[in-house]
């Protein structure tokens, strides 16, 4: 397996603030990676390090092998994408794809040639002669790609690309990118704070936290088998409760005094140590059949928050505070619910998972 | 509310100073109202001074720009008034009764009586006289005795002079030559003056820079930077005073004689201010202090007997008897003399 | 029928058109009528051109013209040279907490009149002042050199005097670039020569053009600088105007050698704009 990205170890400081803590990942050639993490942890620094804006204290890059340590981003076979797209404003559609080809000094006619031809590969034919101005939000974007792209970069780094644009849009462009990224093959690494975009897009996410990633994982492993109680917390919706476990086998936890559930140690946890309890809201089963062996409870609706097939309900865990969330099948059975209704729930023990 | 407040706060503020009947206001020449007299002035009369310091191209050019209005009480030299009141008007007749003419030298209030009279009136009372000649600093030229000594090789890089008119005149004189009897043949005059001009260009490497300010002249003299000179006399007294090497020296082809007066604008808003201010300077203590201050001859009468002995020391010092009978004392100018003139210096200045 | 926001609009306008059409407009069309009249040989006002012939016929008034212009357009190229990298260092180089006192740093000198700063500079550079004071005492030089009263001193004086009003423009138009265009070119591959002159010049080009406008025309219109420190060679065109004015009273002639100094000025900053392709508008905007 051949790695376009290797990062052994990286390290920088920002005086006595530690920004990216001893991190280290590979990245398949022709995979689309993500970084995924709140913003502050780090992850821009790591990309600008990439980049070659930032030197690191520590640590080795090294693309398709070889180290770009002290390398200058200029000659460094890696492109970025800005968050802010950084098309040149006073330059045409031309003018911006063309530049960094005019700075390998490419005859102009080959310059024409592959500017054209990136131009088509990104949707946007007709549009040479446009002004930067001219451009709707989607299709800026698409040129900020095409002027990186058109230089064939051993690795393509966007830095939160899509944060600028209106939802609808955003979403379209997700699958776009995914698309136009298969096409091409270029490694993508790609860095954000929205997890949808890091799962739909990605074949591999870092979870990046305080510097230092929590987990790598494919989409689904995330979602599935989240390593951290930050991971599961950031990854997907959770219900996450303080508790202390009560037994060890059957290993169970007690929360907001009253609650007692049967749930899974995600490492290990002695009898009496503080945890957190994570519940999704899609696996909360609502009026569970009588036979099933779950951890029941009452809950008392206090919203319906309807979104369609992602419609939601907010209720409370009776004689508690606590509130949940879980999700309300939009097939008609519950259609009948509304705020202050009283139901029985129920959670899957494999569902309770808890961290320290 | 607020607003309204404070533009009647301005108001107020400005209002008694702009409408007060009891303000001279005097476009003079530098130097030539003292601070203490006008303190004692205004406490004598109760009238506020407001000067404004000017020059005489300066001071007709203001008058012409208003048509005689804005100013009180104006001073320029006696040669420089009937041409312009001929055809700009900007002057009133000068009302000689209510002047105390017994307080002024007579021979010289008679001079400016005729020099400024124009259509049978006259327009202007003496205040003080000088000369322009020579300032050296005698150390390092001792021979500079003429106005050719502003074009000696001799003193390259150490010599100063104002691109004006007097300088013109001076150099003309140091030829052997009588620019003031050329002065109702324009085209004599302006053949004359054309040589002048080239003299000046050819001698141009020779000069320091041309002095604008009279201070800074003062100051470039002091300093050893300037060795010779075309000034008026009071600046070479005051050096003298400082560095016995510097000194007037009134120049074998003769000194320039000037006078400079009181004129009334035509609209004069204080006309009574004006005569009260001509009557206190001409006053001989007045006249002698400002006589003291700042070395000009005055034109009051009395004033001898208050003056520092040095003031008729420095006189004596730079004019012998034949030095003071070979003054050039300026004839009026008959206009357009002066385009002539200014394109000549404009040609000086811009050649290389 | 005129609205009640209209009306504001007027009572809110009424003192800007008053006072253009007071203190601009009519001084200006009084000027010309003054410029198009001659006196004839009555002394009676008489209307002609030869106030403007002369300026083409007469070398000294046109060559002095010239002059001026290569001077300003000089004093504003030095000018830009000098303060770009100023302006650069203090908006992207330098830390914000610096910044903000280095620009006020820059804009002290401009506290005082231009005559206090000029008589600065003469203190600085004469033959007995400071700066020869101090090469006398290192023994660099043996006799005092004057410093003063060449074309030299003349046009630094002119650019120290212009260096605000460059340095202001250039700031803002750099505070607008954002840096990621710059790394986005380091990116792409260019060099820090082509991100200069592809990118940064570019993009700042309109603070430029209306620093330089502003330079080319205080200066062109500067009459304290070239008499003080260029000395006697120092003709500048806006003395010529005021020598029409003071020294000769010929104010025909000085108003006619106004309107050309507004005509010709004019000329060449159109011609600026076109050789650069810049409009005044963006430049202005």
């Amino acid at each position: 397996m051949s790695f376009d990205l290797e990062v052994d170890n990286l390290v920088r400081d920002f005086a006595s603030f530690r920004a990216v803590d001893d991190v280290s990942f590979q990245v398949e050639k022709g995979s689309f990676f993500s970084i995924l993490g709140p913003s502050g942890c780090g992850k821009t620094t790591l990309l600008r390090m990439i980049a070659g804006f930032l030197e690191p204290d520590d640590g080795d890059i090294r693309i398709r092998g070889e180290s770009v340590l002290g390398v200058p981003p200029n000659l460094r076979p890696v492109n970025l994408i800005f968050q802010h797209l950084s098309l040149f404003p006073m330059m045409d559609v031309n003018e911006n794809i063309a530049f960094g080809l005019k700075r390998r000094k490419l005859q102009s006619a080959q310059i024409k040639h592959k500017v054209a031809s990136i131009l088509e590969r990104v949707g946007l034919p007709e549009y040479g002669e446009k002004k930067i101005s001219q451009l709707s939000g989607g299709q800026k974007q698409r040129v900020a790609i095409a002027r990186a792209l058109v230089l064939e970069p051993s690795i393509l780094l966007l830095d939160e690309p899509l944060g600028a644009l209106d939802l609808k849009l955003r979403e379209q462009m997700k699958i776009e990118l995914k698309k136009l990224q298969q096409d091409v093959g270029t490694t993508f690494v790609y860095i954000t704070h929205d997890q949808s975009e890091a799962l739909v897009m990605s074949d591999q996410v870092a979870v990046m936290n305080r510097g230092a990633f929590e987990q790598v994982d494919t989409p689904k492993g995330l979602y599935a088998h989240p390593k951290s109680g930050f991971v599961a917390d950031f990854i997907g919706e959770n219900n996450a409760y303080a508790a202390r476990v009560e037994s060890a086998d059957p290993f169970r936890v007690r929360f907001d005094q009253e609650l007692v559930f049967e749930g899974r140690a995600m490492h290990d946890l002695t009898v009496g140590d503080q945890c957190q309890l994570f519940i999704r809201p899609e696996s909360v089963v609502i009026n569970p059949a009588p036979d099933e062996q779950l951890n029941r409870f009452q809950v008392q609706v206090k919203n319906v928050l309807f979104d369609g097939a992602n419609t939601k309900l907010l209720a409370t865990i009776a004689d508690t505070g606590l509130e949940i969330m879980t999700a309300l099948p939009q097939d008609k059975r519950f259609d009948h619910v509304s705020a202050g209704d009283k139901l029985e729930v129920g959670v899957f023990q494999d569902s309770c998972i808890c961290f320290r | 509310m607020k607003i309204t407040g404070i533009i009647t706060a301005i108001f107020l503020a400005l209002g008694p100073a702009s409408i007060s009947a009891d303000t001279l206001k005097l476009l003079t020449w530098k130097g030539y109202a003292p601070k203490p007299l006008v303190d004692k002035f205004e406490e004598q009369t109760g009238i506020k001074v407001e000067l404004t310091y000017s020059n005489n191209e300066e001071m007709i050019a203001k008058l012409r720009a208003t048509r005689g209005s804005g100013f009180d009480l104006a001073q320029p030299s006696q040669d420089r008034i009937s041409s312009v009141q001929a055809k700009y008007n900007i002057y009133q007749p000068m009302d000689y009764s209510r002047i105390k003419t017994d307080q002024i030298v007579a021979s010289m209030l008679k001079a400016v009586q005729n020099n400024t009279e124009v259509n049978g009136e006259s327009y202007a009372a003496p205040f003080c006289y000088g000369t322009s000649g020579l300032v050296v600093n005698k150390r390092f030229a001792p021979n500079a005795n003429d106005y050719d000594a502003l074009m000696d090789t001799n003193y390259k890089g150490r010599i100063s002079y104002r691109l004006k008119r007097p300088t013109l005149i001076a150099l003309a004189f140091a030829k052997g030559d009588d620019p003031f009897a050329k002065y109702a043949n324009e085209a004599a005059y302006s053949d004359l003056m054309e040589g002048i001009g080239d003299d000046l260009i050819n001698a141009k490497h020779l000069v320091k820079n041309y002095w604008a300010n009279g201070d800074a002249l003062l100051e470039l003299m002091r300093n050893n930077e300037v060795h010779v000179a075309m000034a008026w006399d009071n600046g070479g007294w005051k050096l003298h005073e400082q560095n016995p090497d510097i000194d007037f020296v009134a120049p074998k082809s003769g000194a320039l004689g000037w006078i400079d007066t009181f004129a009334i604008p035509s609209k004069a808003k204080n006309v009574d201010a004006a005569y009260q201010w001509i009557n206190f300077m001409l006053e001989p203590e007045n006249a002698a202090y400002f006589t003291n201050q700042e070395k000009y001859g005055t034109a009051s009468k009395g004033a001898d007997q208050f003056l520092d002995p040095t003031i008729a020391g420095n006189f004596s010092r730079s004019f012998t008897q034949a030095d003071i009978d070979n003054i050039n004392w300026y004839p009026p100018v008959p206009a357009r003399l002066e385009s002539i003139e200014g394109k000549i210096l404009d040609k000086v200045k811009a050649a290389n | 029928m005129i609205n009640k926001g209209q009306l504001t609009l007027y009572i809110f306008l009424a003192p800007v058109l008053l006072w253009l059409l007071l203190l601009i407009v009519i001084p200006h069309i009084d000027l010309f009528i003054i410029s198009l009249q001659i006196e004839d040989d009555m002394g009676d006002m008489v209307w002609s051109l030869d106030n403007y012939r002369a300026f083409f016929d007469e070398q000294i008034y046109w060559l002095t013209f010239v002059r001026t212009a290569i001077y300003a357009i000089l004093t504003t190229i030095l000018t830009f040279l000098i303060t770009f990298p100023v302006a650069f260092y203090i908006t992207k180089v330098m830390s914000f907490k610096y910044s903000g006192f280095f620009t006020i740093l820059l804009l002290v000198p401009f506290w005082v009149s231009e005559m206090v700063r000029i008589y600065g500079w003469m203190i600085l550079l004469r033959e007995s002042g400071v700066f020869n004071h101090f090469l006398l005492q290192i023994g660099l030089i043996e006799v005092p050199i004057e410093m003063l009263y060449n074309d030299i001193s003349m046009v630094m004086g002119l650019v120290y005097t212009s260096m605000l009003f460059m340095v202001v423009p250039l700031m803002s138009s750099l505070e607008g670039l954002d840096d990621s265009l710059i790394e986005a070119a380091y990116d792409l591959g260019a060099s820090k020569l082509v991100i200069f002159s592809k990118i940064v010049i570019p993009y700042i080009l309109p603070g430029i053009t209306s620093g330089a406008i502003v330079v080319f025309m205080l200066t062109l219109g500067n009459y304290l600088t070239p008499n003080l420190m260029g000395g006697k060679n120092s003709l500048w065109f806006t003395e010529q105007i005021y020598n029409q004015f003071i020294a000769s009273f010929n104010w025909n002639q000085g108003a006619a050698f106004g309107f050309l100094l507004l005509v010709l000025s004019t000329l060449i900053i159109w011609l600026g704009l076109k050789l650069t392709r810049q409009n005044l508008s963006k430049a202005l905007a």
